[in-house]
């Protein structure tokens, strides 16, 4: 507390209650940045503010409730225009002169379009249906749809589908995994992952981190990432999975590459990686093969050569300004999925005003995609994952009705198992034991009960998705796909509405 | 031996060392049940240890051995090994000479808090599950009820018997 810079405020309170503090020492145990500490003289447990980063683990662990963390309350002279938050970033910068860090996504107050789009209900004249009673299917197929279906009789008369189909995915419920890497996450946390994606029917993402070899046995519910690093890639990890996916950009940090410090890489990120112990992981902003879609194209192709052509190829994009356009070149480079990232996707470790100032919303990039693709009738040649921000199952449906296939969820994920979003990530110091490689850290996230957890979620998810299927009057989730007159808009401009393609709330059809 | 052992495992890659286990065994043993009430007013002593060295922590507690040492080592017979398997102390007849505190080789029968008599893990008959398990928020402590031996105690020679 004495030797820091005069400018650096606290920016979390402790208050400990010192009526019900029993010094059993467990959150001194718990504190990963060193925040609290033991006074012997006094028997006193206290906390230094200045290193609290308001993870909560304290708070969680503690076995009598005499700890809350909550923001400062003796904040700045109040502000509207030079907010706390604004205050301390450039006292940070004053004090240091580098890039403001940050984990996880964009906690800027920028519209949510989802909280502005209502699902419509059947009454009267269109029975629901009552999930509970009848067969309600969310199972999703991933991947290229052929143009047409062509059948012809075999010698007994019999109809045969002479149309080969391309290879797809099937998610027995339309919500995947997010990329999110082995080194920025733990292997813990990729273990719960597989497990609950194998035990739903699934699918998780490795992230750019490749595939540890105790997981191979989940290939069957992979999706392997080649990201830019091309970290871990081999023939072997190609085929071991279900899909792979080129990842050219992150929601969170569109543009940028990735940076897994040394430190983090230790003996089993190193083999998984295929890099040598203590080395920086360095992922180039571009992949330097690829400065045109024909390049793109190359990619995808040598990808599909190394795996027979059995396995559908995904393309990752953050959702830019232009994604559109970009989205049709990757559809015509031959990919079967396309990704996109909105603004609001998290990562391990990006600047925060990247973080905070790049990309579209993914509600945006979602409608204006599948409108460019259908206007070009290319948009059964691949399948839309929306991905950066899915809170909830309503998320999930009025992304499937502007025109999704299916989402990806990391944020919920890493809630699901614990995470406070104190976005910290990038410290490799999670107290919750998810981002963090500390061997003695990591063993906080027992992948038994992380599975539990998240396999306990997309239940949840898809109980309350059987349900707001059954209420629109729809039996599969296939029927809502694209099906932007299920959404009607509330609080949005004309111009808002146009681009979601979506009435405004009281216009019927 | 037929009858069930029961005893609780400590599962090492689990244990993230937060004694939980520790504060959750001291307040069943205490005399209020009550945390505060326990810690504030009682004499809170834990049976279970969390044993740490670097990144390897576990909980350490009594194993109800088949053949205890503490019990061959008891002069007044208080502490006795249950027909349910459980070692445990007759409080009564103890007269505290601490044999079995010396004799034990996991540590784990010590000295009764502020009385001359031995303390040690009772897995809880009050509870379904004891204390301890139920208080670890990481699975790093099981319940195992399964028969038989699973670790095998130390083999040690035995002194020739002299007389005089």
């Amino acid at each position: 507390m004495l030797y820091k810079s005069l400018s650096s405020f606290p920016v979390f309170e402790v208050e400990r209650d010192y009526d019900k503090c029993i010094v059993c020492g467990c959150c001194v145990q718990q504190c990963t940045f060193d925040a609290t500490y033991y006074l012997p003289y006094a028997k006193k447990v206290i906390t230094d503010e200045h290193k609290c980063v308001g993870c909560k683990r304290c708070e969680a662990m503690c076995p009598t409730g005499a700890i809350k963390v909550r923001a400062v309350t003796n904040e700045f002279k109040h502000n509207a225009y030079w907010d706390a938050r604004t205050i301390r970033d450039i006292y940070k910068q004053a004090d240091q002169g580098g890039v403001i860090l940050t984990g996880g996504g964009n906690d800027r107050r920028f519209r949510v379009y989802w909280d502005h789009l209502l699902i419509d209900a059947c009454q009267v004249t269109n029975p629901s249906i009552d999930p509970l009673r009848e067969p309600m299917e969310l199972r999703t197929f991933l991947g290229r749809k052929p143009d047409a279906l062509e059948v012809e009789y075999n010698e007994k008369g019999e109809p045969e589908l002479k149309t080969k189909i391309a290879p797809n995915l099937v998610a027995e419920i339309p919500v995947i995994f997010a990329p999110m890497s082995y080194g920025a996450l733990n292997l813990n946390m990729h273990k719960a992952m597989a497990a609950a994606a194998d035990a739903m029917g699934t699918y998780w993402n490795t992230g750019e981190g490749s595939l540890h070899r105790d997981l191979y046995k989940y290939g069957h519910c992979t999706i392997v990432q080649v990201a830019s690093g091309r970290f871990g890639v081999s023939a072997e990890y190609l085929k071991v999975a279900a899909a792979a996916e080129i990842k050219i950009g992150q929601g969170a940090k569109p543009g940028i590459g990735g940076h897994l410090p040394g430190e983090k890489v230790d003996e089993e990120i190193s083999k998984t990686r295929m890099i040598p112990v203590g080395t920086d992981a360095l992922s180039p902003a571009p992949h330097h093969d690829i400065y045109s879609i024909e390049d793109l194209r190359q990619l995808i192709y040598a990808i599909k050569e190394a795996t027979n052509y059995e396995k559908p190829v995904s393309v990752k994009i953050a959702a830019v300004h232009n994604v559109a356009a970009i989205a049709s070149g990757i559809a015509r480079a031959g990919a079967d999925i396309i990704v996109l990232d909105g603004f609001r996707g998290g990562t391990g470790a990006s600047p925060a005003i990247v973080r905070d100032y790049v990309g579209i919303p993914v509600e945006i990039a979602v409608a204006v995609v599948d409108q460019r693709l259908r206007e070009e009738g290319i948009r059964n040649w691949v399948s839309i994952i929306a991905a950066g921000g899915i809170r909830n199952s309503a998320d999930v449906i009025k992304a499937i009705a502007l025109g999704a296939d299916a989402v990806y969820i990391g944020t919920s994920a890493l809630l699901a198992v614990g995470c406070t979003l104190c976005h910290k990530c990038y410290t490799g110091r999670c107290a919750w034991g998810i981002t963090t490689n500390d061997p003695h850290i990591a063993k906080r996230l027992n992948p038994d009960i992380a599975a539990e957890r998240l396999i306990n979620l997309l239940k949840g998810w898809a109980h309350e998705m059987k349900e707001m299927l059954g209420l629109m009057g729809i039996n599969a989730i296939e029927s809502l796909k694209g099906n932007r007159l299920r959404l009607r808009a509330i609080g949005l401009t004309k111009e808002e509405m146009d681009i979601l393609g979506v009435l405004p709330a009281g216009e019927g059809i | 031996m037929n009858a069930r052992i029961k005893r609780v495992y400590p599962i090492e890659e689990n244990c993230m060392g937060c004694r939980l286990c520790e504060v959750a065994c001291a307040i069943e043993h205490s005399e209020f049940k009550d945390p505060l009430m326990a810690f504030f007013n009682g004499r809170p002593q834990s049976f279970t240890t969390v044993e740490v060295n670097g990144a390897t922590t576990f909980s350490l507690n009594c194993r109800h051995c088949d053949e205890p040492y503490c019990v061959e080592a008891c002069i007044t017979g208080a502490m006795h090994k249950e027909p349910d398997g459980r070692v445990i102390v007759y409080e009564d007849i103890c007269v505290g000479c601490f044999m079995c505190v010396v004799s034990c080789p996991w540590g784990a029968v010590n000295p009764k808090e502020g009385a001359k008599k031995a303390a040690k893990c009772d897995l809880c008959p009050d509870r379904e599950l004891p204390a301890c398990v139920q208080a670890c928020p990481n699975r790093a402590l099981v319940f195992d009820t399964t028969e038989g031996l699973i670790f095998e105690l130390p083999e040690e020679e035995e002194e020739p018997f002299v007389e005089g």
